[in-house]
């Protein structure tokens, strides 16, 4: 048995950033599952800035994940303001639907 | 020790992310989502990071999976027919998951590693928590104003964005309520003996 090691978590980190992004491509048609990836993305960018910062012995990593995680909490909030305001307006959250500005 | 936990809580947390993108149900994707969170606020303690690993308890799990949850709950969508021909996505999602953890593998052992390392959650300070407020209202303090900015805003945009004004509707109009005198309200009217009015 070996040590505790920072590649440990970046390993962790890094399977948990990679479910995210497959997440976003499986559930392409379930916005609130990919709202739940963008999710999981952010928690592993937060476990990569903490593994750091205690890595290296400087807190600035623990502050900036901080303010990661006060971003995903307003990112939530408003995309989910955005997902009920558009199931009011059209009954239904299908991405596939979400064509008005012809983008 | 400190291995075998690292171990169960990692092979914890893969496998309910895992679940989250799976799931059939999105409430039970939320569910997922929270065990995730819960796991990996376990790991952050194993390093010493307690005051973030409670952060994401309290934020996470007391916040954003609870609105999630009430999202998925409020909105009458037909989830199941949802997920129907998701199987066609598996193979182009694999290959760019394969891509992902094959760059993420290649940089990571392109680069030497010293094996190990004396982990310092707290560095300067008692604790983790002691830590972080030493530079958290000194250092970054713009930074702290910043990210509360950033929550009203957020805030009030999520309220401006659901608030609806419905016709029709009777409402409670307090300065209305207290202009209101007992001359608008009241009538007294002279009743002669034996007639009513």
């Amino acid at each position: 048995m070996g040590e505790l090691t920072i590649n440990h978590f970046l390993t962790v980190s890094a399977i948990l950033f990679t479910i995210g992004v497959v997440g976003i491509f499986v559930n392409r048609k379930n916005i609130i599952v990919i709202l739940m990836s963008i999710e999981l993305i952010l928690l592993s960018v937060n476990l990569n800035l903490i593994a750091f910062s205690v890595y290296s012995g400087t807190i600035a990593g623990q502050i900036f994940a901080m303010l990661v995680l006060t971003v995903a909490a307003a990112e939530a909030a408003v995309g989910l303001a955005i997902l009920v305001v558009y199931f009011r307006n059209r009954g239904d959250i299908a991405v596939e639907s979400v064509d008005l500005m012809k983008g | 020790m400190e291995l075998i936990a690292f171990y169960i809580f990692a092979a914890i947390v893969t496998v309910s992310a895992l679940s989250v993108i799976i799931a059939r149900n999105p409430v039970h994707s939320v569910l997922w989502l929270i065990l995730t969170f819960f796991t990996a606020a376990g790991l952050l303690v194993l390093i010493g990071a307690e005051f973030l690993a409670m952060l994401l308890v309290v934020v996470y799990v007391g916040a954003v999976a609870v609105l999630f949850l009430f999202v998925v709950m409020m909105l009458d969508v037909d989830f199941v027919e949802m997920k129907q021909g998701s199987l066609r996505y598996w193979p182009f999602a694999g290959l760019v998951g394969i891509a992902f953890i094959a760059e993420i593998a290649l940089a990571s052992f392109a680069r030497e590693t010293d094996g190990t390392i004396d982990f310092e959650a707290a560095p300067g300070a008692a604790t983790n928590a002691e830590a972080i407020g030493q530079v958290m209202y000194t250092q970054y303090f713009l930074l702290f104003q910043l990210a509360g900015l950033i929550l009203l805003v957020a805030m009030i945009g999520a309220i401006v964005l659901t608030l609806r004004e419905r016709a029709g509707i009777k409402r409670q109009n307090i300065a209305q309520q207290t202009a209101r005198r007992r001359k608008d309200a009241t009538e007294a009217v002279p009743v002669e003996p034996g007639k009513g009015i």
